[in-house]
């Protein structure tokens, strides 16, 4: 399952945005992900899918060292994520945080440049100019005031999109960033991710939506527990692939496979 | 009643006035962290986990010292946080029942060892059982002059790492992942809070001391949306707690001054409920009522234009 599909603007041999070799997951005796390895091209936009309990988010929160592994190697770039931290920007699940967090829009936002900033720094003219920008080009920039527990789903999910956006980083995980959105915020998230995708960053995404899948992502990584297959869209989102992964419980998912003429909405 | 400042003319007072003032700020500033993190019990595991290490280190040295007591208190909390976190961690035991058990288990070995002190031969005993529920007036200069430290130490770190204690209480996850030392941090609070608790003992007793950690941030929220705000006015109004009730205390006999500065605290936060802007219980029920007038005054030609409607049947 090896990955040929090159990156025009490759022109050295650089190392891959990511590469994961043998990680291995556990909470307690059970096994969350078994003996994980792949890697990513650069400037690909990746989707995550399998189903429920098959580790999606725990595979991105040990690549990003937010819990441990038991076994495995994570590498961004060639080197541990923890000397490249300033290239990696997550949006984490929605409901992971209280919105009715005292501050605003724009404060969040901020919080994306507190890598790129020193210990007792505070953020000054130039990281709120980098913020406001980061939420215009999610449409948030007339919000930047708004307390965000007066934000709907979407636009709090905006926010956090705009917060990875400042982080200004080269390789991107975002944990189901379509969950319960609207249709504005799912138009503004697809613009988004061509946007990162032509700047040559790499974005890796948990999707739940099977639907979307061929429309959204240059390459698939199939999850259940172990990885079930991984390479381009095309070759990789088919059937066969999809019943290993999904355990047979995907009778409903012909119809969406079968109809090749699903249109792409970028050109809109 | 006095006033303020014929009240403050007594040298006593003052030291007392200025005490009660100091512990309002220092436990209103940690406080809105520990509320924000969702932690408001922690403070009051805290303050009743001190006693067993206060008696203890009275025990082991014989002296009466706030320096002393602050050390043993600060290790018993330190052991009923890991205690709390080794239960959540290993058992299926939620936090909030982790808490309350080593809360009165600490608390009930306190008590025991405080029974221990009063009935056994230690010298200077007299006053530690004010530690359950505080004797403000027991306050002198080398009190406040500690009270101070404390309270200029938190402020400081409390600005310094403002963003960082701001993010690790917002989304601890975004925290670690750009690299922030989250459960360094973590610690760090917690030490803060153990600090404030121990410092508050004396002044407002082992019971409710917690009061001034919880309210006057809970207060805070309800006029602000804005964090450094809402830190700020959470020291305020615990400095004002703290002033109330050392004047009223003073002014009426008999009033013990750490209660009466935790309902001067409460009182603050019935008015903050009822008043807050937006979020008060006032301002919610005007907007109700005006969203209503607004939604009767637009649909209003349409209602009448259905009942002549009517009226014509």
């Amino acid at each position: 399952m090896s990955l040929n599909h090159t990156v025009a603007t490759k022109d050295t041999k650089a190392e891959a945005p990511l590469a994961i070799h043998g990680l291995s997951v556990a909470y307690q005796k059970k096994p969350v992900l078994r003996n994980i390895s792949f890697e990513v091209n650069e400037g690909e936009l990746i989707g995550v899918i399998g189903p429920n309990g098959a580790g999606k988010s725990t595979l991105m929160k040990a690549a990003l060292g937010l819990i441990p592994s038991i076994a495995g190697e994570v590498l961004v770039y060639g080197k541990p994520y923890k000397q490249q931290r300033k290239l990696i920007g997550y949006v984490p699940q929605r409901e992971s945080v209280d919105w009715d967090f005292p501050t605003n829009a724009l404060d969040v936002v901020l919080m994306g440049r507190y890598g790129h900033l020193g210990w007792f720094r505070r953020p000054g003219a130039k990281e709120k100019a980098i913020a406001m920008e980061a939420l215009s080009k999610v449409g948030m920039s007339d919000y930047a005031d708004r307390q965000i527990s007066q934000l709907s789903g979407g636009q709090q999910q905006r926010v956090f999109l705009a917060r990875a956006l400042a982080q200004d980083a080269k390789l991107y995980f975002m944990d189901e960033p379509f969950a319960g959105v609207d249709a504005a915020t799912e138009k503004a998230i697809i613009t988004l991710l061509q946007e990162l995708k032509l700047q040559g960053k790499t974005v890796i995404v948990v999707h739940h939506d099977l639907a979307t899948v061929q429309d959204y992502f240059d390459s698939v990584l199939l999850l259940n527990v172990e990885l079930q297959a991984y390479g381009p869209t095309a070759q990789t989102f088919t059937q066969e692939q999809l019943q290993r992964t999904y355990g047979g419980r995907l009778a409903f998912l012909d119809r969406s496979l079968q109809s090749p003429s699903i249109p792409d909405g970028k050109g809109e | 009643m006095d006033t303020i400042w014929s009240m403050l003319s007594d040298p006593n007072m003052q030291w007392i006035f200025l005490g009660c003032t100091l512990l309002g700020i220092s436990s209103g500033v940690i406080g809105c962290f520990s509320y924000l993190r969702k932690q408001s019990l922690m403070g009051d595991t805290l303050a009743h986990a001190a006693l067993p290490g206060i008696c203890i280190a009275f025990m082991l040295t014989g002296v009466k010292s706030i320096g002393l007591f602050l050390i043993g208190a600060g290790l018993s909390g330190l052991i009923a946080t890991f205690g709390i976190g080794y239960i959540t961690r290993n058992s299926k035991l939620k936090q909030d029942a982790a808490m309350g058990i080593v809360l009165s288990g600490f608390f009930g070995l306190g008590i025991v060892l405080l029974t221990l002190i009063q009935h056994g031969d230690y010298g200077n005993q007299a006053g530690l059982d004010k530690f359950l529920f505080g004797q403000a007036a027991s306050m002198i200069a080398s009190d406040v002059i500690t009270m101070t430290i404390v309270c200029g130490l938190l402020i400081t770190v409390c600005t310094l790492l403002f963003k960082q204690f701001k993010i690790i209480s917002f989304d601890p996850g975004f925290a670690r992942g750009i690299g922030y030392p989250v459960a360094f941090l973590e610690q760090l609070l917690m030490l803060l809070i153990v600090v404030a608790v121990v410092a508050g003992i004396q002044a407002v007793g082992v019971v409710l001391v917690a009061a001034l950690l919880i309210t006057p941030a809970v207060s805070a929220r309800y006029w602000t949306d804005r964090l450094g705000l809402m830190v700020v006015l959470s020291g305020l109004f615990g400095a004002a707690s703290g002033a109330a009730g050392t004047w009223i205390s003073a002014s009426v006999s008999n009033l013990p001054t750490g209660p009466v500065t935790v309902l001067a605290a409460t009182l603050l936060f019935g008015l903050s409920v009822l008043f807050g802007p937006t979020r008060g219980l006032l301002a919610k029920r005007l907007m109700r009522q005006r969203v209503k007038q607004r939604f009767i005054r637009e649909s209003e030609p349409l209602v009448k234009g259905s009942v002549k409607k009517e009226a014509a049947l």
